[in-house]
Protein backbone atom coordinates (compact mmCIF):
# COMPACT_ATOMS: atom_id res chain seq x y z
CA UNK A 1 0.00 0.00 0.00
CA UNK A 2 1.30 3.46 -0.96
CA UNK A 3 -0.27 5.68 2.07
CA UNK A 4 2.32 6.26 4.60
CA UNK A 5 2.84 5.18 7.53
CA UNK A 6 1.57 6.90 10.56
CA UNK A 7 4.57 7.02 12.58
CA UNK A 8 7.19 4.64 12.22
CA UNK A 9 9.27 2.84 15.30
CA UNK A 10 12.43 4.02 14.59
CA UNK A 11 14.37 6.71 11.92
CA UNK A 12 17.27 4.90 10.74
CA UNK A 13 19.47 7.16 7.74
CA UNK A 14 22.49 9.02 7.04
CA UNK A 15 24.47 12.53 8.39
CA UNK A 16 26.27 13.56 6.49
CA UNK A 17 28.93 16.06 7.10
CA UNK A 18 29.74 18.52 4.77
CA UNK A 19 32.72 19.76 6.65
CA UNK A 20 35.20 16.50 6.63
CA UNK A 21 33.77 15.03 2.72
CA UNK A 22 36.87 15.33 1.05
CA UNK A 23 35.01 14.33 -2.72
CA UNK A 24 36.68 11.32 -3.22
CA UNK A 25 33.87 9.48 -4.66
CA UNK A 26 34.43 6.19 -2.76
CA UNK A 27 30.69 6.23 -0.84
CA UNK A 28 29.49 6.45 -4.83
CA UNK A 29 31.88 3.54 -6.10
CA UNK A 30 31.20 0.71 -2.84
CA UNK A 31 27.09 1.84 -3.64
CA UNK A 32 27.50 1.01 -7.23
CA UNK A 33 29.61 -2.42 -6.08
CA UNK A 34 27.39 -3.42 -3.39
CA UNK A 35 24.16 -2.59 -5.43
CA UNK A 36 25.13 -4.69 -8.74
CA UNK A 37 25.04 -8.07 -6.43
CA UNK A 38 22.11 -9.19 -4.30
CA UNK A 39 19.01 -6.87 -3.65
CA UNK A 40 17.19 -6.20 -6.57
CA UNK A 41 17.93 -5.50 -10.30
CA UNK A 42 21.90 -4.50 -11.09
CA UNK A 43 22.82 -1.12 -11.34
CA UNK A 44 22.93 -0.98 -15.44
CA UNK A 45 25.60 0.87 -17.34
CA UNK A 46 24.70 2.22 -20.81
CA UNK A 47 27.05 2.45 -23.30
CA UNK A 48 29.99 2.20 -20.65
CA UNK A 49 32.90 2.26 -23.17
CA UNK A 50 31.28 4.63 -25.84
CA UNK A 51 30.77 7.90 -26.67
CA UNK A 52 28.53 8.85 -24.12
CA UNK A 53 28.63 6.98 -21.68
CA UNK A 54 26.17 6.78 -18.33
CA UNK A 55 24.35 4.48 -15.78
CA UNK A 56 22.46 3.90 -12.59
CA UNK A 57 23.67 5.41 -8.84
CA UNK A 58 21.79 5.75 -6.06
CA UNK A 59 24.45 8.08 -4.70
CA UNK A 60 25.98 11.02 -6.38
CA UNK A 61 28.25 13.44 -5.01
CA UNK A 62 28.19 17.26 -6.26
CA UNK A 63 30.83 20.33 -5.52
CA UNK A 64 29.56 23.83 -5.08
CA UNK A 65 31.38 26.92 -4.47
CA UNK A 66 30.34 29.26 -1.68
CA UNK A 67 31.58 32.92 -1.72
CA UNK A 68 30.43 34.62 1.25
CA UNK A 69 30.38 38.53 1.65
CA UNK A 70 34.11 39.12 2.95
CA UNK A 71 36.44 36.27 2.45
CA UNK A 72 38.18 33.52 0.50
CA UNK A 73 35.57 31.26 -1.40
CA UNK A 74 34.83 27.54 -0.38
CA UNK A 75 34.59 24.28 -1.50
CA UNK A 76 32.05 22.36 -0.87
CA UNK A 77 31.66 18.49 -1.34
CA UNK A 78 28.21 17.04 -1.21
CA UNK A 79 27.44 14.01 -1.11
CA UNK A 80 23.49 12.76 -2.47
CA UNK A 81 21.55 9.76 -1.94
CA UNK A 82 17.69 8.76 -1.42
CA UNK A 83 16.96 11.15 2.46
CA UNK A 84 14.50 8.16 3.87
CA UNK A 85 11.95 11.67 3.74
CA UNK A 86 9.17 10.78 6.85
CA UNK A 87 7.05 12.77 4.29
CA UNK A 88 8.50 11.17 1.43
CA UNK A 89 6.42 12.51 -1.60
CA UNK A 90 7.83 9.12 -3.71
CA UNK A 91 5.68 7.19 -2.26
CA UNK A 92 1.85 7.91 -2.55
CA UNK A 93 2.36 8.76 -6.39
CA UNK A 94 3.00 5.45 -7.24
CA UNK A 95 0.35 3.42 -8.77
CA UNK A 96 1.07 0.25 -8.06
CA UNK A 97 2.07 0.18 -4.92
CA UNK A 98 5.46 -1.02 -5.39
CA UNK A 99 7.05 2.23 -3.86
CA UNK A 100 6.48 2.14 -0.05
CA UNK A 101 8.08 3.49 3.32
CA UNK A 102 8.33 0.54 6.51
CA UNK A 103 6.91 1.16 9.78
CA UNK A 104 9.47 -0.36 11.38
CA UNK A 105 12.71 1.59 10.43
CA UNK A 106 11.50 4.16 7.88
CA UNK A 107 13.66 3.04 5.25
CA UNK A 108 11.77 3.59 1.82
CA UNK A 109 11.99 1.08 -0.77
CA UNK A 110 11.11 -0.50 -4.32
CA UNK A 111 9.45 -3.24 -4.97
CA UNK A 112 10.68 -3.97 -8.11
CA UNK A 113 8.43 -6.78 -9.01
CA UNK A 114 5.72 -4.34 -8.90
CA UNK A 115 7.52 -1.26 -10.54
CA UNK A 116 5.80 -0.75 -13.87
CA UNK A 117 8.60 2.03 -14.72
CA UNK A 118 5.99 4.26 -14.99
CA UNK A 119 9.00 7.23 -13.46
CA UNK A 120 6.21 9.18 -11.54
CA UNK A 121 8.10 8.87 -8.44
CA UNK A 122 11.15 10.27 -9.72
CA UNK A 123 9.10 13.13 -10.97
CA UNK A 124 7.37 13.59 -7.32
CA UNK A 125 11.14 13.45 -5.30
CA UNK A 126 13.02 17.04 -5.42
CA UNK A 127 16.36 15.31 -4.74
CA UNK A 128 17.05 13.21 -7.56
CA UNK A 129 17.11 10.08 -5.57
CA UNK A 130 15.42 7.93 -7.20
CA UNK A 131 16.66 6.69 -10.90
CA UNK A 132 14.92 4.25 -13.78
CA UNK A 133 17.37 1.54 -14.34
CA UNK A 134 17.25 1.99 -18.15
CA UNK A 135 18.30 -2.30 -18.32
CA UNK A 136 15.92 -3.62 -15.79
CA UNK A 137 13.04 -0.88 -16.65
CA UNK A 138 12.64 -0.30 -13.21
CA UNK A 139 13.41 2.23 -10.64
CA UNK A 140 15.89 2.23 -8.30
CA UNK A 141 16.60 3.96 -5.22
CA UNK A 142 18.98 4.17 -1.96
CA UNK A 143 18.34 0.70 0.24
CA UNK A 144 20.16 2.01 2.90
CA UNK A 145 21.79 -1.33 2.47
CA UNK A 146 19.38 -2.57 3.78
CA UNK A 147 20.61 -5.86 2.55
CA UNK A 148 23.87 -5.20 4.95
CA UNK A 149 22.04 -3.51 8.00
CA UNK A 150 20.49 -6.75 9.10
CA UNK A 151 22.54 -9.11 7.69
CA UNK A 152 23.86 -11.67 9.96
CA UNK A 153 26.07 -13.25 8.15
CA UNK A 154 28.35 -10.59 8.27
CA UNK A 155 30.88 -9.27 10.81
CA UNK A 156 29.01 -6.71 12.80
CA UNK A 157 30.90 -3.61 11.70
CA UNK A 158 29.95 -4.56 8.61
CA UNK A 159 26.38 -4.32 9.63
CA UNK A 160 25.84 -0.33 8.08
CA UNK A 161 25.33 0.91 4.72
CA UNK A 162 27.96 0.39 1.89
CA UNK A 163 28.99 4.15 2.06
CA UNK A 164 29.47 4.47 5.13
CA UNK A 165 31.46 1.80 5.85
CA UNK A 166 34.05 2.86 2.65
CA UNK A 167 34.33 6.04 3.41
CA UNK A 168 37.83 7.40 4.56
CA UNK A 169 36.99 10.81 5.46
CA UNK A 170 34.24 9.28 8.16
CA UNK A 171 31.71 11.86 6.32
CA UNK A 172 29.01 9.57 6.66
CA UNK A 173 27.21 8.51 10.10
CA UNK A 174 24.31 5.60 9.89
CA UNK A 175 22.01 5.41 13.11
CA UNK A 176 18.65 6.18 14.22
CA UNK A 177 17.53 9.62 13.94
CA UNK A 178 14.08 9.30 16.41
CA UNK A 179 16.76 8.30 19.44
CA UNK A 180 17.85 11.65 20.88
CA UNK A 181 20.18 9.76 22.88
CA UNK A 182 21.59 8.00 19.44
CA UNK A 183 25.56 8.61 18.01
CA UNK A 184 24.03 10.62 15.14
CA UNK A 185 21.32 12.61 17.16
CA UNK A 186 23.86 13.20 19.10
CA UNK A 187 26.11 14.69 16.18
CA UNK A 188 23.22 16.50 14.57
CA UNK A 189 22.28 18.24 18.02
CA UNK A 190 26.45 19.69 18.19
CA UNK A 191 26.82 20.81 14.75
CA UNK A 192 23.20 21.92 13.81
CA UNK A 193 22.58 19.46 11.20
CA UNK A 194 20.30 20.83 8.41
CA UNK A 195 17.49 19.67 6.14
CA UNK A 196 17.28 19.84 2.33
CA UNK A 197 14.66 21.72 0.73
CA UNK A 198 12.32 22.32 3.82
CA UNK A 199 10.24 24.04 2.12
CA UNK A 200 9.11 21.17 0.30
CA UNK A 201 7.39 19.29 2.84
CA UNK A 202 9.22 16.33 3.15
CA UNK A 203 10.80 16.04 6.64
CA UNK A 204 13.76 14.46 5.17
CA UNK A 205 15.27 11.65 7.98
CA UNK A 206 19.04 12.18 6.71
CA UNK A 207 20.75 15.43 8.35
CA UNK A 208 23.76 17.24 6.44
CA UNK A 209 26.51 18.90 8.81
CA UNK A 210 27.26 22.39 7.38
CA UNK A 211 30.91 23.26 7.11
CA UNK A 212 32.50 24.57 9.45
CA UNK A 213 34.05 28.11 9.45
CA UNK A 214 37.61 28.73 7.90
CA UNK A 215 40.08 31.12 8.67
CA UNK A 216 40.13 34.01 7.46
CA UNK A 217 41.95 36.79 5.33
CA UNK A 218 42.27 38.33 8.36
CA UNK A 219 45.71 41.30 9.72
CA UNK A 220 46.73 38.15 11.57
CA UNK A 221 46.01 35.04 9.47
CA UNK A 222 48.89 35.32 6.97
CA UNK A 223 52.40 34.83 8.95
CA UNK A 224 54.32 34.96 5.38
CA UNK A 225 53.09 37.90 3.49
CA UNK A 226 55.13 40.33 5.47
CA UNK A 227 58.08 38.42 3.77
CA UNK A 228 56.76 38.65 0.76
CA UNK A 229 56.45 41.89 0.17
CA UNK A 230 57.65 43.13 -3.35
CA UNK A 231 61.27 44.69 -2.56
CA UNK A 232 61.66 46.51 -5.92
CA UNK A 233 58.62 48.73 -7.32
CA UNK A 234 60.61 50.62 -10.18
CA UNK A 235 61.79 47.58 -12.60
CA UNK A 236 65.68 48.15 -12.96
CA UNK A 237 68.26 47.35 -15.76
CA UNK A 238 67.21 46.19 -19.29
CA UNK A 239 63.77 45.80 -17.98
CA UNK A 240 63.82 49.94 -16.66
CA UNK A 241 64.58 50.75 -20.03
CA UNK A 242 62.40 48.96 -22.01
CA UNK A 243 59.87 50.02 -19.63
CA UNK A 244 61.31 53.57 -19.93
CA UNK A 245 61.77 53.19 -23.95
CA UNK A 246 58.61 51.91 -24.09
CA UNK A 247 56.46 54.36 -22.27
CA UNK A 248 58.13 57.25 -24.76
CA UNK A 249 56.48 55.99 -27.60
CA UNK B 1 10.76 17.99 -18.20
CA UNK B 2 10.96 15.73 -21.30
CA UNK B 3 8.27 15.85 -23.35
CA UNK B 4 7.89 12.12 -24.35
CA UNK B 5 5.76 11.46 -26.94
CA UNK B 6 3.94 9.02 -25.56
CA UNK B 7 2.29 11.47 -22.82
CA UNK B 8 1.87 14.07 -25.61
CA UNK B 9 -0.10 11.99 -27.58
CA UNK B 10 -1.87 10.39 -24.76
CA UNK B 11 -3.06 14.43 -23.03
CA UNK B 12 -3.91 15.49 -26.30
CA UNK B 13 -5.88 12.72 -27.91
CA UNK B 14 -7.84 11.44 -24.84
CA UNK B 15 -8.44 15.02 -23.86
CA UNK B 16 -10.50 15.33 -27.18
CA UNK B 17 -12.01 11.81 -26.90
CA UNK B 18 -13.22 12.14 -23.19
CA UNK B 19 -14.36 15.83 -24.21
CA UNK B 20 -16.35 14.56 -26.68
CA UNK B 21 -18.18 11.75 -24.27
CA UNK B 22 -19.06 14.37 -22.17
CA UNK B 23 -20.34 16.46 -24.65
CA UNK B 24 -22.67 13.42 -25.70
CA UNK B 25 -23.57 12.26 -22.18
CA UNK B 26 -25.44 15.78 -21.77
CA UNK B 27 -26.72 16.05 -24.74
CA UNK B 28 -30.50 16.78 -24.33
CA UNK B 29 -31.07 15.11 -27.98
CA UNK B 30 -28.21 12.86 -28.71
CA UNK B 31 -27.03 11.23 -31.82
CA UNK B 32 -29.08 7.76 -32.69
CA UNK B 33 -28.64 5.16 -34.71
CA UNK B 34 -25.67 5.77 -37.34
CA UNK B 35 -25.01 8.89 -36.09
CA UNK B 36 -24.74 7.80 -32.73
CA UNK B 37 -22.07 4.93 -33.92
CA UNK B 38 -20.40 7.64 -35.66
CA UNK B 39 -20.23 9.97 -32.95
CA UNK B 40 -19.02 7.42 -30.01
CA UNK B 41 -16.35 5.09 -32.44
CA UNK B 42 -14.64 9.09 -33.02
CA UNK B 43 -14.92 9.34 -29.15
CA UNK B 44 -13.78 5.90 -28.38
CA UNK B 45 -10.88 5.53 -30.96
CA UNK B 46 -9.25 8.85 -29.63
CA UNK B 47 -9.84 7.81 -25.85
CA UNK B 48 -8.21 4.43 -26.52
CA UNK B 49 -5.74 5.54 -28.96
CA UNK B 50 -4.13 8.20 -26.10
CA UNK B 51 -4.69 5.26 -23.63
CA UNK B 52 -2.30 2.88 -25.68
CA UNK B 53 0.06 5.38 -26.31
CA UNK B 54 0.46 6.43 -22.75
CA UNK B 55 0.93 2.55 -22.11
CA UNK B 56 4.14 3.32 -24.71
CA UNK B 57 5.41 5.32 -21.28
CA UNK B 58 5.61 2.15 -19.26
CA UNK B 59 9.01 0.58 -18.90
CA UNK B 60 7.21 -2.81 -17.83
CA UNK B 61 3.88 -2.58 -19.94
CA UNK B 62 3.30 -6.53 -18.70
CA UNK B 63 2.30 -5.20 -15.05
CA UNK B 64 0.47 -2.24 -16.34
CA UNK B 65 -2.86 -3.78 -14.57
CA UNK B 66 -1.14 -3.12 -11.42
CA UNK B 67 -1.42 0.31 -11.64
CA UNK B 68 -5.21 -0.39 -10.88
CA UNK B 69 -4.35 -1.16 -7.53
CA UNK B 70 -3.41 2.05 -5.38
CA UNK B 71 -6.95 4.46 -5.95
CA UNK B 72 -6.92 5.20 -2.52
CA UNK B 73 -3.45 7.43 -2.63
CA UNK B 74 -2.28 7.68 -6.51
CA UNK B 75 -3.84 10.21 -8.94
CA UNK B 76 -2.40 7.69 -11.60
CA UNK B 77 -4.30 4.79 -10.25
CA UNK B 78 -7.20 7.18 -10.26
CA UNK B 79 -6.87 8.25 -13.98
CA UNK B 80 -6.92 4.33 -14.78
CA UNK B 81 -10.00 3.42 -13.12
CA UNK B 82 -11.61 7.01 -13.96
CA UNK B 83 -10.89 6.41 -17.78
CA UNK B 84 -11.76 2.24 -17.56
CA UNK B 85 -15.22 3.83 -15.52
CA UNK B 86 -16.02 6.55 -17.83
CA UNK B 87 -15.42 4.14 -21.39
CA UNK B 88 -17.82 1.37 -19.69
CA UNK B 89 -20.57 3.58 -18.82
CA UNK B 90 -20.48 5.59 -21.65
CA UNK B 91 -21.27 1.96 -23.97
CA UNK B 92 -23.90 1.29 -21.70
CA UNK B 93 -24.97 4.41 -22.86
CA UNK B 94 -24.40 4.19 -26.19
CA UNK B 95 -25.31 0.54 -27.23
CA UNK B 96 -29.46 1.98 -26.72
CA UNK B 97 -28.49 4.70 -28.67
CA UNK B 98 -27.91 2.58 -31.35
CA UNK B 99 -31.23 1.46 -32.17
CA UNK B 100 -32.53 4.52 -30.74
CA UNK B 101 -33.17 4.63 -27.23
CA UNK B 102 -31.73 7.49 -24.88
CA UNK B 103 -30.91 6.38 -20.92
CA UNK B 104 -30.17 9.82 -20.24
CA UNK B 105 -29.14 9.97 -16.45
CA UNK B 106 -26.90 7.18 -18.02
CA UNK B 107 -25.24 9.99 -19.90
CA UNK B 108 -24.77 12.11 -17.20
CA UNK B 109 -22.83 9.87 -15.38
CA UNK B 110 -20.92 8.95 -18.24
CA UNK B 111 -20.27 12.75 -18.74
CA UNK B 112 -19.18 13.26 -15.25
CA UNK B 113 -16.89 10.16 -15.27
CA UNK B 114 -15.15 11.38 -18.59
CA UNK B 115 -14.62 14.68 -16.72
CA UNK B 116 -13.15 13.15 -13.63
CA UNK B 117 -10.42 11.06 -15.77
CA UNK B 118 -8.99 14.48 -17.29
CA UNK B 119 -8.93 16.03 -14.28
CA UNK B 120 -7.31 12.91 -12.52
CA UNK B 121 -4.77 13.10 -15.52
CA UNK B 122 -4.16 16.86 -14.50
CA UNK B 123 -4.06 16.55 -10.74
CA UNK B 124 -0.52 13.66 -11.78
CA UNK B 125 0.86 16.90 -12.73
CA UNK B 126 -0.72 19.27 -10.39
CA UNK B 127 0.20 17.30 -7.20
CA UNK B 128 4.28 17.81 -8.08
CA UNK B 129 5.34 20.46 -5.53
CA UNK B 130 8.59 19.57 -7.36
CA UNK B 131 7.61 21.32 -10.46
CA UNK B 132 6.01 24.75 -9.52
CA UNK B 133 5.04 25.71 -12.75
CA UNK B 134 1.77 22.59 -12.67
CA UNK B 135 1.75 22.60 -9.30
CA UNK B 136 -1.60 25.37 -9.50
CA UNK B 137 -5.16 25.04 -9.62
CA UNK B 138 -4.64 26.09 -13.27
CA UNK B 139 -2.99 22.72 -14.24
CA UNK B 140 -6.34 21.02 -13.95
CA UNK B 141 -8.39 24.10 -14.78
CA UNK B 142 -6.38 24.21 -17.82
CA UNK B 143 -6.86 20.52 -19.11
CA UNK B 144 -10.31 20.52 -18.53
CA UNK B 145 -10.80 23.75 -20.47
CA UNK B 146 -9.01 22.22 -23.34
CA UNK B 147 -10.88 18.29 -23.47
CA UNK B 148 -14.53 20.42 -23.20
CA UNK B 149 -13.48 22.38 -26.21
CA UNK B 150 -11.75 19.94 -28.51
CA UNK B 151 -15.29 18.22 -27.38
CA UNK B 152 -17.32 20.59 -28.28
CA UNK B 153 -15.61 21.15 -31.63
CA UNK B 154 -15.52 17.46 -32.44
CA UNK B 155 -19.83 17.21 -31.77
CA UNK B 156 -20.57 20.42 -33.72
CA UNK B 157 -21.34 22.90 -31.28
CA UNK B 158 -20.38 25.65 -33.01
CA UNK B 159 -21.85 28.61 -30.39
CA UNK B 160 -20.67 26.74 -27.66
CA UNK B 161 -17.35 25.84 -28.99
CA UNK B 162 -16.63 29.53 -29.97
CA UNK B 163 -16.89 30.60 -26.22
CA UNK B 164 -14.74 27.90 -24.86
CA UNK B 165 -12.16 28.85 -27.86
CA UNK B 166 -11.71 32.37 -26.59
CA UNK B 167 -12.14 31.07 -22.98
CA UNK B 168 -9.12 28.27 -22.93
CA UNK B 169 -7.23 30.80 -25.16
CA UNK B 170 -7.01 33.18 -22.39
CA UNK B 171 -6.63 30.91 -19.70
CA UNK B 172 -3.78 29.15 -21.58
CA UNK B 173 -1.94 32.88 -21.91
CA UNK B 174 -2.21 34.16 -18.55
CA UNK B 175 -0.75 29.82 -17.56
CA UNK B 176 2.04 31.36 -19.48
CA UNK B 177 2.75 34.25 -17.89
CA UNK B 178 1.89 33.38 -14.44
CA UNK B 179 3.75 30.15 -14.65
CA UNK B 180 6.86 32.43 -15.47
CA UNK B 181 6.89 33.37 -12.46
CA UNK B 182 6.14 30.10 -10.34
CA UNK B 183 9.80 29.13 -9.86
CA UNK B 184 10.66 31.74 -8.26
CA UNK B 185 7.73 31.48 -5.89
CA UNK B 186 8.16 28.55 -5.13
CA UNK B 187 11.20 29.21 -2.55
CA UNK B 188 13.47 26.50 -3.51
CA UNK B 189 16.63 27.79 -4.90
CA UNK B 190 20.18 26.22 -4.47
CA UNK B 191 20.32 27.67 -1.64
CA UNK B 192 17.80 25.94 -0.06
CA UNK B 193 18.57 22.71 -1.31
CA UNK B 194 21.82 22.65 -0.19
CA UNK B 195 21.36 24.07 3.21
CA UNK B 196 24.97 26.41 1.78
CA UNK B 197 22.31 29.52 1.71
CA UNK B 198 23.46 31.53 4.81
CA UNK B 199 27.18 31.28 4.21
CA UNK B 200 27.21 33.04 1.22
CA UNK B 201 26.36 32.71 -2.23
CA UNK B 202 26.30 28.86 -3.50
CA UNK B 203 27.28 28.05 -7.41
CA UNK B 204 27.23 25.09 -8.81
CA UNK B 205 31.23 23.76 -9.56
CA UNK B 206 31.60 20.62 -10.81
CA UNK B 207 28.36 18.12 -11.63
CA UNK B 208 29.12 14.96 -10.23
CA UNK B 209 29.62 13.10 -13.78
CA UNK B 210 30.99 13.85 -16.44
CA UNK B 211 28.05 12.25 -18.96
CA UNK B 212 24.05 12.60 -18.62
CA UNK B 213 22.37 10.21 -16.39
CA UNK B 214 18.52 9.18 -16.05
CA UNK B 215 17.67 12.29 -14.33
CA UNK B 216 18.98 15.26 -16.36
CA UNK B 217 17.30 13.12 -19.23
CA UNK B 218 13.79 12.85 -17.96
CA UNK B 219 14.12 16.01 -15.81
CA UNK B 220 16.13 18.63 -16.54
CA UNK B 221 15.83 18.86 -20.34
CA UNK B 222 16.09 22.08 -21.10
CA UNK B 223 16.62 22.02 -25.24
CA UNK B 224 13.11 22.04 -25.73
CA UNK B 225 12.68 25.53 -24.77
CA UNK B 226 14.49 27.18 -27.39
CA UNK B 227 11.76 28.62 -29.52
CA UNK B 228 9.79 28.94 -26.66
CA UNK B 229 8.19 32.04 -27.64
CA UNK B 230 7.59 31.44 -31.16
CA UNK B 231 5.80 28.24 -30.12
CA UNK B 232 3.93 30.03 -27.69
CA UNK B 233 2.29 32.25 -30.06
CA UNK B 234 1.94 29.26 -33.20
CA UNK B 235 0.30 27.45 -30.13
CA UNK B 236 -2.28 30.22 -29.31
CA UNK B 237 -3.15 30.62 -33.35
CA UNK B 238 -3.66 27.02 -34.22
CA UNK B 239 -5.35 26.09 -31.11
CA UNK B 240 -7.89 28.83 -30.86
CA UNK B 241 -7.35 31.84 -33.34
CA UNK B 242 -7.58 29.61 -36.89
CA UNK B 243 -10.55 27.56 -35.27
CA UNK B 244 -12.54 30.15 -34.87
CA UNK B 245 -12.20 31.64 -38.05
CA UNK B 246 -12.63 28.43 -39.60
CA UNK B 247 -15.80 27.16 -38.14
CA UNK B 248 -17.65 30.24 -39.51
CA UNK B 249 -16.91 29.49 -43.07
CA UNK B 250 -18.98 27.30 -45.27
CA UNK B 251 -19.53 24.24 -46.13
CA UNK B 252 -19.17 23.35 -42.36
CA UNK B 253 -18.35 19.91 -42.52
CA UNK B 254 -14.97 20.63 -44.74
CA UNK B 255 -13.82 24.02 -43.02
CA UNK B 256 -15.32 22.18 -39.23
CA UNK B 257 -12.79 18.88 -40.04
CA UNK B 258 -9.92 21.71 -40.60
CA UNK B 259 -10.49 23.80 -37.32
CA UNK B 260 -10.65 20.55 -35.79
CA UNK B 261 -7.00 19.50 -37.24
CA UNK B 262 -5.70 23.16 -36.59
CA UNK B 263 -7.12 22.77 -32.67
CA UNK B 264 -5.43 19.31 -32.29
CA UNK B 265 -2.24 20.48 -33.81
CA UNK B 266 -2.21 23.45 -31.53
CA UNK B 267 -3.27 21.94 -28.49
CA UNK B 268 0.02 19.37 -29.08
CA UNK B 269 2.27 22.42 -29.21
CA UNK B 270 0.37 23.72 -26.02
CA UNK B 271 1.75 20.16 -24.36
CA UNK B 272 4.88 20.57 -26.00
CA UNK B 273 5.58 23.55 -23.92
CA UNK B 274 3.91 21.84 -21.12
CA UNK B 275 6.19 19.48 -20.74
CA UNK B 276 9.27 21.33 -22.39
CA UNK B 277 8.82 24.88 -20.06
CA UNK B 278 8.57 22.63 -16.83
CA UNK B 279 11.53 23.23 -14.71
CA UNK B 280 12.21 20.74 -12.04
CA UNK B 281 13.51 21.36 -8.85
CA UNK B 282 16.35 18.79 -8.90
CA UNK B 283 18.06 20.58 -11.76
CA UNK B 284 19.49 23.46 -9.23
CA UNK B 285 21.63 20.59 -7.66
CA UNK B 286 23.22 20.60 -11.32
CA UNK B 287 23.26 24.42 -11.63
CA UNK B 288 20.53 24.27 -13.93
CA UNK B 289 16.98 24.81 -14.66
Amino acid sequence: MTALPDRTDRRLGLVIDLDTCVGCHACVVACKGWNDQGYGAPLSDQDPYGAAPQGTFLNRVHSYEVTPASGPAQHVHFPKSCLHCEDAPCVPVCPTGASYKRAEDGIVLVNEDACIGCGLCAWACPYGARELDLAAGVMKKCTLCVDRIYNEALPEEDREPACVRTCPARARHFGDLSDPESAVSQLVAERGGIDLMPEQGTRPVNKYLPPRDRDGWGEDSDVLAPFLTPVAEEPQGFLGWLDRALGKL
Amino acid sequence: MHPARSLLAFTTLSGMGFGLLFWLGIDPTPPKGWAALVFFAIAYALCLGGLAASSLHLRRRERALRAFSQWRTSWLSREAWGALAALTVSGAYALPLLIGVGVLPLGWLAALLSLATVGATAMIYAQLRTVPRWHHWSTPALFLLLSLTGGALLSGRVLTCSLLLVASAALQAWVWWDGDLRFARSGTTLASATGLGDRGTARALFPPHTGSNYLLDEMVVVVGRRHAAKLRVIALVLMSGLPLVLLYLPPPHLFGLLALVSHAAGVLVSRWLFFAEAEHVVGLYYGRR
